[in-house]
């Protein structure tokens, strides 16, 4: 397999020798491992050992082609060029993707830590014992039936023909358990939790058993709620969930494909109460996986989207932030259509609320902690969902699991009915956000 | 001397092997078998190598421009190795001898297997004469058939503008299409050997109106497989009329009113409801995880007697047909459920020698970077005696679910899925559009629910995810009715 310098070179060789003269190139090589047990025995170890890349080239009338391949080998790559030379005559004429203008600028270097990578049976082992932590919780938890331990290095790079050239290298090491239950007479419960970190020996797996036991436990004793509308309490994960489902808000791309619930007129207006902060922020230290560069070779960055219930700021690519006269903003992906997704939320409150809430003392509030199904319960062009999710009734700090419902309402009403930020930061894979508190939701029950 | 024909390991650094590079065919027998050989030298139970090339391009209309034009080419391979219960599983990209040999060896390293001695024989796995359904189909000739890149634009261009005569208050029109030709090349130290070429394409419409306040958002798609000449013979003209006839009623309709209620569900992609409630508990992966209510219900009755539901591969051109699985298997058709009496699950072969059930050529995987597992194909409720009306005339109220959108089951075995476009019904007739249903629901109870099935079975394309990644399958139902189900909304 050749490296990724082997692969910058072999690609500008190609595109040298087939007479291409503007093109850019995004690739990454990921050498991963994972490991899943089931009933102390490993049950599959699966590795891999893969490339891929994503050729952009413009021919002489300016027009652009693209074609992605995992055959990285010279060969391989001098057939992507090609085919992405053919395609570039059926390319768009308006607004046709061109190379950053934040391409070359230098980043200030970032360590290339790679972590060791721990030998296979370390990771059995060490899964093998979550597992044997999590059935000795409680009598009740009969089974971990999804459960992963997983190391992985990645390398990727941009370059383009007018003298870019980006290079990063980084490790991640991340464990998910998710237990089931089974009791007489009742329903089978379960519940999971994730943890991710740069390596092996940093990671949380303890925390991870933990999380996942008392959530598991937590919900043997459920029962049913009655439909109407509730004061609902979104955990990090939850509340950051929803805020993905719907993040053609802040999408330049999608509000000017007319597939955003924003328009560009709408920077500078109160979409959300003022108790609430949103920035997308790669470099956020909590994310172990910050990348410093998107795939067009922009550095990344903090930006504000929402500051204090006002719509600030929208993610750019670079052919976005060219039509809404802005800068790139280092979150665009290398493709024949620019998209534009987030890198990193952070939520968080600088205002003062009127009344600071506890679930210690509140009474009947919906503690969300899980938001299932949104890939089918989510309108995001309506800016509707209707979500099953997985939670409990809190009184005074009492919390009763909820067997089954929904939560429905609509995304910006929910932003306007905002009571309460917490301050607690939680940490998740998409950011880190506090428990959000929301005036009043749609429940069904029974 | 019979050991001057037997390989040696110290001899396979000098081996020069010329398999064909464009194509999988016989000339991988030999550098094939001489992995499987070394695999089992080096003392693994089983070994599988799985090759694949795949030629994939979408494209994208916007309103009036193609905005995207997007082709993916890629190669890798996939060695599973079994030692007792433990299995691994390393992909690679590189399908030289040497970087096969190098993804088998570190997939025997992780089982702690050592390669033979440099004096040890290979043992020589025998493949069978290679099963080449791509051959024996013509299916080497499908992708030069295919539309090009030009033809492509301009029947998603006719799409959108035929989607622009037709829609009123259009926010945004799009027409989608994507291309999945795919090679593939299986060998097993059982003897497996067999070759396969799939071609799957889709195209459809994704069309947003607005009215002040009022949105609605729709998508609606055609799905093929084997069809070389499929998008040349979409009728976008219809597809065009029947998702402007539904983004203009749900455009003004009410949010649903949350409650129980009995519902109807619209044939063809309303099978989403069998695929989530019961389909996926009904694969072994679910079974040997022990997250399927299922597991030990076969011969038992599980659901009304008025259902009997079939999984398999074999339908002309539905999109989960496949003439063998990603394990080299013929594909069957399987009965699940004959009058409500659970018959047979879906089994892969891990899953079989796990579970005891029996393989139903039901081995798939997104890709190289998967490992195979039991998964569905083309899954669907089998027609009933009912007519449409006299499903609509037992309901007081309830709500007529037309057009479904996903959904997914749960550990546990709840589901859940929603509702893209639904009216109330009100002493059997049809009232008034809602929007922002989901249906959610335990399989369990729900399978004895669905207690008539109208005559007029029809299938729909669909894209299924779990554990071996997305993969295109087909659901598919006459008319139902459920007499009872959770419909969350406002």
């Amino acid at each position: 397999m050749p490296n990724i310098n082997e692969i910058a070179n072999s690609a500008k060789d190609n595109a040298g020798k087939l007479g291409i003269k503007k093109f850019d190139i995004y690739g990454s090589t990921v050498d991963d491992t994972s490991v899943q047990v089931d009933q102390g025995e490993p049950k599959q170890v699966k590795a891999s050992n893969r490339s891929g890349v994503t050729v952009r080239v413009w021919n002489e009338d300016n027009t652009m082609g693209v074609t992605s391949t995992t055959d990285v080998d010279p060969k391989g790559l001098e057939l992507a060029l090609k085919t992405a030379y053919e395609a570039s005559f059926f390319g768009v004429k308006e607004n046709v993707p061109d190379f950053s203008p934040e391409a070359t600028i230098p980043i200030p270097n970032k360590p290339q830590d790679k972590a060791p990578q721990a030998p296979v049976a370390e990771l059995i082992e060490k899964l093998l014992v979550a597992e044997k932590e999590l059935l000795a919780a409680h009598p009740a938890i009969k089974g971990v039936p999804y459960n992963g331990l997983s190391q992985r290095d990645i390398d990727r790079f941009y370059l383009n023909s007018d003298g870019a050239v980006r290079t990063e290298s980084h490790s991640l090491a991340s464990v998910y358990l998710y237990s089931k239950t089974e009791e007489e007479g009742k329903k089978p419960r379960s519940a999971g939790a994730f943890r991710i970190n740069q390596s092996l020996d940093n990671l949380d797996i303890n925390g991870c058993i933990k999380e996942t036991a008392d959530k598991t436990i937590s919900h043997l004793n459920y029962e049913k709620i009655k439909t109407g509308k509730y004061r609902v309490v979104f955990s990090a994960e939850a509340f950051l969930s929803l805020l993905g489902a719907f993040s053609n808000l802040f999408n330049a791309q999608s509000i000017l494909d007319n597939q955003s619930l924003s328009t560009p007129d709408d920077l500078g207006k109160e979409i959300a109460s003022p108790l609430i902060s949103v920035y997308d922020d790669a470099l956020h230290p909590a994310n172990v996986g910050a990348e410093t560069f998107d795939g067009e070779g922009t550095p990344t960055r903090q930006i504000s989207l929402i500051e204090n219930g006002v719509l600030t700021g929208f993610l750019h690519s670079a052919g976005t932030a060219k039509r809404l006269n802005t800068q790139p903003t280092g979150n665009a992906s290398i493709g024949a259509k620019v998209s534009v997704s987030p890198n990193f939320y952070h939520v968080f409150s600088t205002a003062t609320p009127e009344q600071e809430f506890s679930l210690e003392t509140a009474e009947n509030v919906i503690l969300i902690d899980d938001l299932q199904a949104l890939h089918a319960g989510v309108k995001s062009l309506q800016g509707s969902f209707s979500l099953p999710f997985d939670g409990w009734l809190v009184n005074k700090g009492v919390r009763t699991s909820i067997e089954s419902a929904t939560v429905a309402g609509d995304f910006l009403e929910l932003l306007k009915s905002i009571i309460y930020v917490e301050k607690e930061p939680e940490l998740t894979p998409g950011g880190v956000c506090p428990k959000i508190w929301v005036n009043e939701l749609s429940i069904t029950g029974e | 001397m019979l050991t001057s024909t037997l390989l040696l390991s110290n001899q396979l650094p000098t081996l020069q092997y010329s398999s064909t590079p464009e194509r999988f065919d016989e000339t991988w027998e030999a550098p094939l078998a001489t992995l499987l050989g070394l695999g089992r030298a080096a003392g693994a139970d089983f070994i599988e190598l799985f090759l694949e090339r795949r030629n994939y391009i979408s494209s994208l209309a916007e309103d009036d421009a193609i905005t995207s034009i997007s082709p993916s080419l890629s190669t890798g391979a996939g060695v599973r190795i079994f030692r007792g219960k433990a299995d691994c599983y390393v992909s690679t990209n590189d399908l030289s001898f040497p970087g096969l040999k190098a993804a088998l060896e570190k997939g025997l390293s992780i089982l702690g297997l050592q390669l033979p001695t440099a004096k040890a024989f290979i043992p020589e796995i025998n493949l069978e004469l290679l099963r080449d359904y791509a051959t024996k189909r013509g299916k080497d000739a499908w992708l030069p058939v295919c539309s090009s890149i030009r033809e492509m634009g301009e029947i998603l261009l006719d799409g959108t503008a035929h989607l622009k005569q037709k829609a009123s208050h259009v926010q945004s029109r799009r027409a989608t299409y994507f291309r999945d030709w795919q090679e593939v090349l299986i060998a097993a130290s059982d003897g497996t050997f067999a070759r396969d070429i799939r071609l799957t394409q889709s195209v459809g419409f994704n069309l947003l109106c607005a009215d002040g306040a009022n949105r609605s958002s729709i998508g609606d798609r055609a799905g093929n497989t084997s069809d070389a000449n499929f998008l040349r013979t979409w009728d976008s003209q219809q597809a065009a009329e029947k998702i402007a006839e539904s983004a203009g009623k749900m455009l003004y309709a009410d949010y649903v009113e949350s409650g129980t209620y009995p519902i109807i569900m619209a044939n063809h992609f309303g099978g989403v409801i069998f695929h989530e409630a019961c389909g996926h508990l009904l694969e072994t992966t679910q079974i040997e995880r022990n997250t399927s209510p299922f597991a030990d219900k076969k011969g038992e009755k599980i659901a009304h007697e008025s259902l009997t539901a079939w999984d398999e591969g074999r339908s002309e051109n539905a999109f989960g047909t496949i003439d063998m699985d990603d394990e080299g298997m013929p594909a069957q058709r399987t009965l699940l459920i004959e009058k409500g009496v659970l018959k047979n699950f879906l089994a892969d072969r891990t899953g079989s020698s796990r579970t005891g059930h029996p393989r139903t050529g039901s081995g798939r995987r997104q890709n190289y970077t998967y490992a195979a597992a039991s998964r569905m194909r083309n899954t669907y409720i089998d027609s009933g005696e009912y007519s449409i009306d006299e499903l609509f005339a037992s309901v007081d109220k309830g709500i007529y679910c037309k057009k479904m959108g996903g959904g997914s089951v749960g550990a546990t075995g709840q589901f859940n899925f929603s509702v893209d476009e639904a009216y109330l019904i009100e002493n059997g007739k049809i009232t008034k559009p809602l929007k922002g249903a989901i249906l959610i629901g335990e399989a369990k109870e729900i399978m004895n629910k669905i207690s008539m099935c109208s005559q007029d079975l029809e299938i729909a394309p669909g894209f299924c995810g779990s554990v071996s990644g997305s993969i295109y399958t087909t659901v598919g139902q006459p008319h139902i009715k459920v007499d009872s189900i959770t419909v969350g909304g406002r």
